[in-house]
C-alpha cells in the first residue's frame, strides 16, 4: 500500500515539473492542433469518434463558461441553453442566408464570433436583474429567460418556428472546435486569475463585504455574464454546424440541466474540474448508449451518489496546478527571497 | 476642515427609528469610540457611513464631499474602510487573495487587458501582489499567505480583516467591536495594536466597543447611543460619571 502511495507521489511530482515547464502549454497546444488538423484531413479516426470529440469540445466550452457564473460567482443560472440558442441561431442564419456560396469556410469563424457577440449582448441584459437579485430568485429569472428565448424562436417564422432551422453545411471541424475550446479555457482562466476574477470570487464569498472592499460588484457581474454568455453563444454556433439542424426545443431547460450536471460533476469553481466533468459526462453518455433506457437510470444514480460523497464535485474548489499562472508563484517567490536577504542583512 | 461631518442623520427601518438626529464632527487623526447597549444603533451608524444603508435624512460629508447616495465601493474609494462585528473574510479564498481583492479600486488595467493578460496586466498584478505581501508582512501574516482565510485562528482572522481594510488605503478606519471574544490580556495587546495602526498608517479611527476597559483606555472622545439617540458625548472620564449613561447601561435606580 505504501509503495503505491510513494509511486503516486513520485509520479505527481514528475507531472508537476512537466506541466510547470515554460514550454508545456505551447507544445501541448501545437500538438493538439496538429493532431486535430491531421484527423480532419486524413480521416484516420472513425467519423463517429470524431463527432464525439467535437461534442466533448463543445461541452467543455459550455461547462467552463457556466462554471464562471455558478461556481466562481456562486449564483445559480439555469439559462445557459438560452445563450447557446442565441449563438446557434445567429451563426446559422449568417452562414445560411448571408454568406455567399463558396466562401463558407472563410466566413465560418466570423459567423461563430458574431453568434458569440449576440449571446454576450443578451447576457448583458440578464446581468441587470442580477444586481438586485441573488440565489433562488436569480435562478428563476434565468429560467424565465430560457423560456422566453425558446418561445420567441418558436414564434418567428423567418427562423423556421417550431420546425427549426436547416441548411447549415457541416462547418464545425475538429481543428475549429479545438481552437475555440482552448480560447474559452484560456480566457476564462485569465479572468479568474485577475483582480476582476477575484472580484467574482468575493461576490460568492460575501457580496456586501466585497462591495465594502472597493469591488464594483455591478461591473464584476456584467463582466462575468458577458464572458459566460459569449462562450455559450460560441458553443451554440459550433453545435448548430456540427448537427446541421437546430430547433427551439433543443435549447430548453433540459439542455441547461445537462450543462449543470457537467459543472457539478466536475466541481464548482475549478477549470480543470469543468474539463473533467464535460469529458466524463459526454463519454459516459456514449459508452452507456447500448444500455438503452437504463442509461437514464444509471446516470442520475451516479449523480446522487456523487452528491452524497463529494458534494462539491470531483475537483470542487480545487485547481490543478497546471491551470494556475506561474507568474503569481514567481512574484511571491521573489518577494520571499528579497525578504530573506533583508533579514539576513540585519543581524 | 473636519475629516468627517455627520449632521442630523436619521435612519428608519419601516417605522422603526434605528438612528435619530445623529451628529458627529471628527478631526483628522482622532480616535473616538461609539458605545451603547445592545441594539442601540451603533452598527447602523457604521452602515450609514459606509453606504450599506442610505440615510433617510441628514448629511454625511467626508472632507467636504457628500456621501449619502453613493454606493459602498465608491465610499471605500474615497477613503473609508471598515471591519465587521462578526468577521466577514472571504473564507474560501487565500489570505493573499483576501488582501489583493481590496486593491480592486486601484488597479490600472481594463477588463480586456485582464481577459487576455496583456498590456498593463502583468506589471499591475506584480505591484499589487508585492504590496499585499508587504502589508501581510507588517501584520506578520505573510507566512500563511497561501492558506485559506477560514483556516486561520480567530485572532489572526481579526488581524487579517484589519489588514484587508487598510489595503484600500483609507483615511478613516471603522472598527466594529475589534475586541469581541478576547480575554483581558489580549485586550491590552489590542490597545497597543490600535494605537500602532493609527500611527503607522496615519488613519483616523472610530471604534464600536462593548469592552469598557478598551474604550476608556484608548479613545479620546466617546459617543453614547441608546435606542438610536445620542445620549452623551465627550471625554471618557466625563462619560463614565454621566448619570444618563449609567441609566442606559444599568437601568434606573428604584427608590426604596
Amino acid at each position: 500500500m505504501s509503495s503505491i502511495k510513494t509511486t503516486y507521489h513520485a509520479l505527481l511530482a514528475k507531472w508537476h515539473t512537466l506541466t510547470g515547464h515554460k514550454l508545456f502549454w505551447p507544445v501541448f497546444m501545437a500538438a493538439g492542433l496538429v493532431f486535430c488538423i491531421a484527423v480532419d484531413t486524413f480521416d484516420f479516426v472513425d467519423l463517429y469518434l470524431q463527432l464525439i470529440l467535437i461534442y466533448v469540445g463543445i461541452n467543455i466550452i459550455l461547462t467552463v463558461s457556466l462554471n464562471l457564473i455558478n461556481g466562481y460567482m456562486g449564483e445559480f443560472s439555469v439559462g445557459h441553453a438560452g445563450f447557446m440558442a442565441v449563438g446557434a441561431y445567429v451563426a446559422s442564419l449568417l452562414t445560411v442566408h448571408v454568406c455567399p456560396a463558396g466562401a463558407q469556410n472563410l466566413f465560418f469563424p466570423l459567423a461563430i464570433l458574431t453568434g458569440g457577440i449576440g449571446a454576450a449582448l443578451v447576457g448583458f441584459l440578464v446581468a441587470i436583474p442580477s444586481f438586485k437579485t441573488r440565489g433562488d430568485y436569480l435562478a428563476i429569472v434565468t429560467l424565465a429567460f430560457c423560456m422566453i428565448v425558446k418561445s420567441i424562436l418558436e414564434n418567428i417564422d423567418a427562423v423556421g418556428g417550431p420546425r427549426g432551422l436547416l441548411g447549415m453545411e457541416k462547418l464545425t471541424t475538429l481543428p475549429w472546435v479545438f481552437f475555440w475550446t482552448a480560447l474559452s479555457v484560456w480566457v476564462i482562466r485569465n479572468l479568474v486569475y485577475s483582480n476582476f476574477g477575484r472580484g467574482v470570487l468575493s461576490i460568492r464569498e460575501d457580496e456586501i463585504a466585497s462591495d465594502l472592499m472597493s469591488v464594483n460588484t455591478r461591473q464584476v457581474k456584467i463582466i462575468a455574464f458577458i464572458v459566460s454568455s459569449f462562450f455559450a453563444g460560441i458553443a451554440g454556433g459550433l453545435f448548430a454546424h456540427a448537427l446541421q439542424f437546430i430547433n427551439p426545443r433543443m435549447f430548453d431547460i433540459l439542455k441547461s440541466t445537462d450543462i449543470l450536471i457537467m459543472v457539478y460533476l466536475g466541481g464548482i469553481g475549478s477549470i480543470s474540474g469543468s474539463i473533467i466533468g464535460a469529458v466524463i459526462y459526454t463519454i459516459l453518455l456514449e459508452v452507456l448508449r447500448p444500455m438503452g433506457i437504463w442509461r437514464m437510470v444509471l446516470m442520475p444514480l451516479m449523480l446522487v451518489l456523487l452528491m452524497i460523497y463529494r458534494p462539491r464535485g470531483i475537483m470542487g474548489m480545487k485547481e490543478a496546478r497546471m491551470f494556475t499562472p506561474l507568474r503569481d508563484l514567481v512574484t511571491e517567490k521573489l518577494w520571499r527571497q528579497k525578504k530573506k536577504e533583508a533579514t539576513d542583512a540585519t543581524p | 476642515m473636519p475629516l468627517l461631518e455627520i449632521s442630523k442623520v436619521m435612519h428608519r427601518f419601516e417605522g422603526l427609528c434605528a438612528v435619530s438626529d445623529f451628529n458627529l464632527i471628527l478631526k483628522p487623526h482622532e480616535l473616538i469610540g461609539i458605545i451603547g447597549p445592545n441594539g442601540a444603533g451603533k452598527t447602523t451608524v457604521f452602515n450609514l457611513i459606509t453606504g450599506v444603508y442610505r440615510a433617510t435624512e441628514g448629511s454625511i460629508k467626508l472632507q467636504g464631499k457628500e456621501l449619502v447616495g453613493l454606493t459602498p465601493h465608491q465610499i471605500t474609494r474615497l477613503g473609508i474602510a471598515r471591519t465587521f462585528q462578526n468577521i466577514r473574510l472571504f473564507k474560501e479564498l487565500s489570505v493573499l487573495d483576501n488582501v489583493r481583492i481590496a486593491y480592486y479600486g486601484q488597479i490600472a488595467y481594463t477588463p480586456a487587458e485582464a481577459l487576455l493578460h496583456i498590456g498593463r496586466f502583468r506589471a499591475e498584478e506584480k505591484r499589487i501582489t508585492n504590496q499585499a505581501l508587504d502589508l501581510l508582512a507588517i501584520f506578520k501574516l505573510d507566512e500563511s499567505a497561501n492558506e485559506k482565510a477560514k483556516n486561520l485562528p480567530y485572532g489572526l482572522q481579526r488581524r487579517l480583516e484589519i489588514a484587508r481594510a487598510l489595503a484600500t488605503e483609507p483615511t478613516l478606519l471603522l472598527l466594529d467591536e475589534p475586541a469581541a471574544g478576547m480575554n483581558p490580556n489580549e485586550i491590552m495587546q489590542l490597545m497597543d495594536f490600535i494605537r500602532w495602526i493609527r500611527k503607522t498608517f496615519s488613519v483616523t479611527i472610530i471604534l464600536i466597543e462593548h469592552q469598557m476597559r478598551l474604550v476608556m483606555g484608548i479613545c479620546e472622545r466617546l459617543v453614547v447611543l441608546d435606542f438610536g439617540a445620542t445620549i452623551a458625548q465627550g471625554l471618557p472620564a466625563l462619560i463614565q460619571a454621566n448619570p444618563k449613561v449609567m441609566e442606559a447601561y444599568l437601568g434606573q435606580e428604584v427608590a426604596s
